[in-house]
């Protein structure tokens, strides 16, 4: 049964806050997500190293001393629960009986750590998308496919609490618009091609969930609208590009909720403030305590909204003080300590509003996840239930208010910025409302080597 | 009357209709498609490649100067023998085996491509044997090779070692680059160079071709 978002989840900006949501998840060891709390959500990775058969058992006992450490911390600092997620890098998932394992062993640290210390803990399991290693990408069928949904499976049945991935559908195409910067094929990429990908999978993965006790959570344009921030933070890209792409990607992850997703949305979707002002379901997010992982102009502002607050991810290294993944679980866990102290004596929306003003100003990517704007924008896309649709408004949209904001000298701009905001919104009144009569426009404009039509229900 | 100056200049604002009248006129006066190439075409990139590296041009303009120097390469290339075409070198360029991502080697491969070298990108996910067997056939400068996780950065270090096991490691310079790649782990694995970016591996190539 799809879901169906005809209207706001929120009617007062007020209640749009960190840490509690219309439509909170309760996980298996009894956290509320969205019920009050922000709580922090660890991610790692390996060091540098070769996985294969040979060094895998070295592979374990790194996943095994990480999540004992971070485990550990948390109990020392006293957090009132830790979402620790397991983001499988490609041979976890090529090799599923790597990745089940290694979920295995976080989820017996989990069980130890509330044994010993009364740590109450959940996880979320990201297996990577295999897909695309297929060129052009298989999406529907295959090995790949087969391979990922079996970790999913396995995953989901030994305890997971959520599953969760940053899928590619349309990222082949995608790759080349963001570098171009080319708005009509970004949303092609987006609008139809992503969405309709998601359609496909998320119906398998909340069939999965749902058949083994799991929350389906969400998904990432991490693919999408966070290469767009790292290429516009090197300067190879205009600001007002990422920031529209940001939002135009919204559409595509709603599709997930659609489907059935319900939260906590994945840490690296920074779409996640207008998933939550729609579904009203709690949402993760990360910013400056990711900065280990990636830089990014939304540090603060990142948080305004956010259920639970991530690292994105921290290869276990030494630092001064102690392993990289013990310090960033260290420093999640003081952010969310002064979330929810501010909310304990009542401060919640001065500190929302602060997290919002240190960083609003100052770059278009942050202006656009201002709460009054997401919801501006989140009002518009609920009156239509066409995604691709939804995908153009929410690009045009964008161009309006950061126009609108740079005119009025709310947010500091490139002197080049109206620039491209103009050449954007040239390019985006030349797509039609019909996602069919877009199609048949940009065939003539796409590389149909790169993407096979059928894999998206194409034709 | 058009002048090299002048196709330089379209090269730099990425006027690619421009450009093939601009070269059709110096082409019609008799001037040397060589020249052309050289003072006209790659002259306007050789404008373009700082203005990027200070941010003062993005990557999409740099690709549309990109385009139009290839637009203007299409009048001239036939009009020129194969070998008269002016190369700085040639560079085989993957993603290592394992890695999918290709954003930053594709970068690369423009930013190379429009500096004069001859790239054969072999795209991503390659396996140590086929960046060896790329080298035997197309005998290049330069091998490039990048990388974005640390499960697969490893990878760089075996393709060296079996550079070196097929014998071909000598007959040329390794360049590498990604997220996690350092100065540092390209010492340790014994690649000549390491770039930080796409805007600066140009200059590695450069400084790789007269080492």
């Amino acid at each position: 049964m799809v879901k169906k978002f005809n209207q706001l989840a929120y009617s007062n900006l007020d209640d749009f806050v960190y840490g509690s949501c219309p439509n909170p998840v309760t996980t298996k060891s009894g956290m509320i997500i969205g019920g009050g709390q922000v709580f922090p959500e660890i991610n790692f990775t390996l060091p540098g190293m070769d996985v294969n058969d040979t060094t895998i058992k070295k592979a374990y006992t790194i996943y095994s001393n990480i999540i004992e450490g971070v485990l550990k911390r948390a109990s020392e600092l006293y957090a009132p629960g830790v979402l620790v997620e397991f983001e499988t890098v490609p041979d976890f998932t090529e090799n599923p009986k790597y990745g089940i394992e290694v979920n295995r062993i976080i989820l017996n640290a989990m069980k130890e750590a509330n044994e010993k210390y009364g740590l109450k803990s959940a996880i979320r399991t990201t297996p990577n998308d295999l897909r695309e290693f297929s060129r052009p990408p298989i999406m529907r069928s295959g090995k790949y496919l087969d391979t990922m949904l079996e970790v999913f499976e396995k995953c989901a049945k030994d305890g997971s609490d959520f599953i969760s991935i940053e899928s590619t559908g349309g990222k082949e195409i995608h790759d080349g618009a963001l570098v171009k910067a080319d708005i009509r094929t970004a949303i092609f990429a987006l609008g139809i091609l992503g969405c309709n990908d998601m359609e496909f999978l998320w119906k398998n993965l909340v069939d999965i969930a749902e058949a083994n006790n799991c929350f389906p959570a969400g998904d990432s344009a991490c693919g999408f609208a966070n290469t767009a921030m790292v290429l516009a933070e090197k300067g190879f890209i205009p600001h007002v590009f990422a920031a529209v792409i940001r939002v135009a990607a919204v559409p595509r992850a709603l599709v997930a909720f659609e489907q059935g997703c319900v939260g906590p949305s994945k840490d690296c979707a920074y779409e996640g403030p207008f998933l939550k002002a729609i579904t009203g379901c709690p949402i993760s997010m990360e910013g400056k305590t990711a900065a280990g992982a990636h830089l990014s102009p939304v540090g603060n502002i990142a948080a305004a909204v956010a259920d639970t607050w991530s690292n994105e991810s921290i290869q276990q290294v030494k630092l001064l003080s102690e392993m990289a993944p013990v310090v960033a679980m260290e420093q999640l866990i003081y952010d969310c300590r002064l979330m929810n102290a501010a909310t304990n004596k009542g401060q919640q929306i001065l500190f929302r509003d602060l997290l919002v003003d240190s960083d609003a100003s100052l770059d278009v990517q942050a202006y656009v996840l201002r709460p009054d704007v997401v919801m501006r924008i989140s009002a518009e896309l609920v009156k239509t239930q066409d995604n691709f649709l939804r995908t153009k408004i929410a690009a045009k949209l964008t161009v309006q208010e950061l126009k609108k904001a740079i005119n009025e000298g709310i947010v500091k701009s490139d002197r080049r910025d109206m620039k491209w905001l103009d050449k954007m919104e040239k390019a985006i009144d030349t797509i039609p409302d019909d996602a069919g009569e877009f199609y048949e426009q940009m065939k003539s404009e796409l590389d149909m080597t790169k993407f096979i039509p059928s894999e998206y229900g194409l034709k | 009357m058009a002048t090299l100056k002048d196709v330089s200049q379209c090269v730099l604002d990425g006027e690619l209709d421009e450009v093939k009248a601009l070269v059709q006129q110096l082409v019609d006066d008799g001037v040397d498609p060589i020249t052309i190439i050289n003072d006209g075409l790659i002259a306007g990139m050789n404008i373009v490649a700082p203005l990027f590296k200070s941010g003062e041009m993005f990557v999409p303009e740099v690709m549309e100067s990109a385009d139009t120097m290839n637009e203007g390469m299409k009048l001239l290339k036939p009009l020129i023998t194969d070998g008269d075409i002016p190369s700085k070198g040639k560079i085989i360029i993957g993603t290592v085996n394992g890695d999918l991502h290709d954003i930053g080697k594709n970068l690369l491969v423009m930013m190379v491509e429009s500096r004069g070298y001859t790239v054969v990108d072999l795209g991503v996910d390659i396996k140590e044997e086929d960046f060896v067997a790329a080298v035997k056939k197309h005998k290049p400068d330069i091998v490039g090779m990048s990388s974005l996780l640390t499960t697969t950065m490893m990878k760089m270090q075996s393709t060296i070692k079996q550079l070196v096991k097929d014998g071909v490691r000598d007959q040329v310079k390794v360049i590498i680059g990604g997220a996690p790649i350092t100065q540092e782990f390209a010492d340790d694995i014994g690649a000549d160079g390491y770039s930080e970016d796409a805007s600066t591996a140009v200059e590695l190539c450069d400084r790789m071709m007269i080492a």
